[in-house]
């Protein structure tokens, strides 16, 4: 029997459609069918200036914007050989661990659910919100903030911003310990997340799999250790990696990930001064502060010219990958000379992780099936662009 | 930032010119990367050797470019990382926009499937020995291929409302 997982589905995580062909209730044959959610975000890069497109990539993988915006300004910024402040540096670095402590919240929320686990999903969404109110002080914005920009971030982080973010690491261990008592030992999770959906590590490797579904198979692969960027080699944290490689060892490499979050932020908070920089000084590249266009002739030419035309990067192409809490999230920029970009790649994680989907489902029950999908953590925004 | 030292690369560049001198046409260096121009016919077995002897066996992504109307117009790129060695390395081939077929690398990195099945859908590569080559992000009668330059980004078609009663096609 051939079955429909359509594409409006409540476990799905976005549209996303799998056509199953069932023996009974297991598994025979499973295709995936993808590009409900195309929007052709590559291609209208192509036709924007290079600050233009950052709020485009803002939307691709909609629970990681923070991330988005990174990858793409790591590009641009290796492109145009740009050295970053440090202190820009340590914000972005505390900012994309928040999103990723909030991309985990969700992810955790929506596979509980899909479980079974009703209270937890509100637990987890009700400590996001925490995240967001945080992200709404600094950018103005709760998810498509947009605040990473070329040189750095768009603005000085908020008065009183210490005691917010202290106060959520305050309260976020105890809560993730929450989650753990209610899920970890739980013989429910166990039942459904034990022994399901396993893949072999050369199976995962083959299949370009990263992120936590290739920690939980067994290798130490994070972008953020092994090609560190954005001054994450001055961090100290631990990459979570289990055996197991089954949906149970995906949920306890992702809750590890977020206390190893909650870590680096404390960190990245003491690391940040109260004064300093918060965007390179790059004349015809970054605009110049508004108190000193407002005042200073060459500040006011650079500014009509770079909001109009745009700064040309000279013509070459780079490729930058970084640890998006799906896997490696890289971005491919070729630069023609001109101020839009001659082709913008995104390498997304969640696109390449459910490549692996027939082979970690086929031979399973249909209940399974959701577990399935559900530990790979896909984002539909990543997965069609 | 710990990229791929240039020693290392150089060092690739170096075997495959060793065990096929025509592997390996043209070696580029930007900003730390290193990019290695590969003719079409030895794609995948310059591919393979990568994977298997030199241990690259992450592919990381698989990449097209079009730079229409300059000829060769198509530009293939796939970002290889070695896990074991932290090295990464990008292999290029160029294609003429009149016969845009390659290889397929499946057969050595099966998560280039889908990867191949996006840049056909979007760009019109066909690839060789592909084991599944149709559309995968738009719907499997559009015509042309979006990403292409001399695609508007607006598309060719207007959606008549037709779900409308009475409505009149112009």
């Amino acid at each position: 029997m051939v079955l429909n997982m359509g594409p409006q589905h409540p476990s799905t995580h976005g549209v996303l459609r799998v056509a199953l062909e069932l023996d009974g209730e297991t598994i025979v044959k499973a295709v995936p069918d993808l590009g409900y959610l195309h929007t052709g975000i590559e291609k209208s890069c192509e036709h924007k200036t290079y600050s233009q497109a950052i709020t485009l990539t803002d939307r691709m993988d909609y629970l990681n914007p923070l991330g988005n915006n990174l990858v793409y300004c790591l590009a641009v910024e290796k492109l145009l050989g740009l050295e970053i402040p440090k202190r820009a540096q340590y914000i972005r670095v505390m900012m994309v661990e928040l999103q990723r402590i909030s991309s985990h919240l969700v992810w955790l929320g929506t596979h509980a659910i899909d479980m079974g686990a009703m209270s937890v999903f509100l637990y987890c969404f009700r400590e996001r919100e925490e995240i967001l109110k945080i992200f709404e002080r600094f950018a103005g914005q709760r998810m498509m903030t947009s605040y990473i920009r070329i040189g750095g971030v768009a603005l000085e982080p908020p008065a009183g911003w210490r005691e917010m973010v202290k106060r959520f690491l305050k309260m976020m261990p105890s809560r993730v310990d929450d989650y753990e008592t209610l899920l970890s030992e739980n013989r429910i999770w166990l039942a459904r997340l034990k022994e399901v959906g396993k893949i072999k590590l050369e199976d995962a490797i083959a299949y370009s799999m990263t992120g936590p579904t290739l920690r939980a198979a067994g290798l130490a692969y994070d972008n953020r250790k092994v090609f560190p960027y954005s001054s994450y080699e001055e961090f100290k944290f631990d990459v979570p990696t289990r055996t197991d490689s089954d949906c149970y060892g995906r949920y306890m490499v992702r809750v590890a990930e977020i206390r190893e979050s909650l870590k680096i932020v404390e960190q990245a908070m003491a690391k940040i001064t109260d004064q300093g920089p918060v965007r390179a000084e790059a004349p015809g590249i970054i605009p110049p502060e508004r108190e000193k266009m407002k005042t200073e002739m060459e500040a006011l030419i650079y500014h009509f010219k770079i909001f109009t035309e745009g700064f040309s990067p000279p013509p070459g192409d780079a490729y930058v990958a970084i640890e998006s809490p799906r896997g490696e999230l890289g971005c491919y920029i070729v630069s023609d000379g001109s101020p839009k970009p001659l082709r913008c790649h995104f390498r997304s994680p969640s696109f390449i992780n459910l490549q692996a989907l027939p082979r970690i489902i086929e031979g399973q029950l249909l209940a399974d099936v959701i577990a399935c999908i559900g530990t790979i953590d896909i984002v539909l925004g990543d997965v069609d662009r | 930032m710990a990229e791929s030292g240039s020693p290392k690369a150089d060092v690739v560049a170096e075997r495959l010119r060793a065990w096929n001198p025509n592997s390996v046409s043209d070696v580029i260096e930007f900003h730390g990367e290193t990019t290695l121009l590969v003719p079409r016919e030895l794609l995948l077995a310059t591919a393979k050797y990568c994977c298997d002897t030199l241990q690259f066996n992450l592919l990381s992504d698989a990449t097209s470019v079009d730079r229409f109307p300059v000829e060769p117009r198509f530009e293939l790129n796939y970002h290889l990382v070695s896990i074991p060695k932290k090295a990464k390395i990008r292999l290029r081939t160029r294609v003429h926009g009149s016969d845009p077929v390659v290889d397929s690398v499946v057969p050595v990195w099966p998560g280039a499937g889908w990867l191949e099945r996006e840049i056909f859908d979007l760009m019109g590569i066909r690839f060789n020995g592909h084991p599944d080559l149709r559309r995968i992000l738009l719907p499997d009668d559009w015509e042309g291929h979006p990403l292409r330059r001399d695609y508007p980004t607006e598309g060719f078609r207007d959606v008549p409302a037709t779900f409308l009663p009475g409505f009149k096609k112009q």
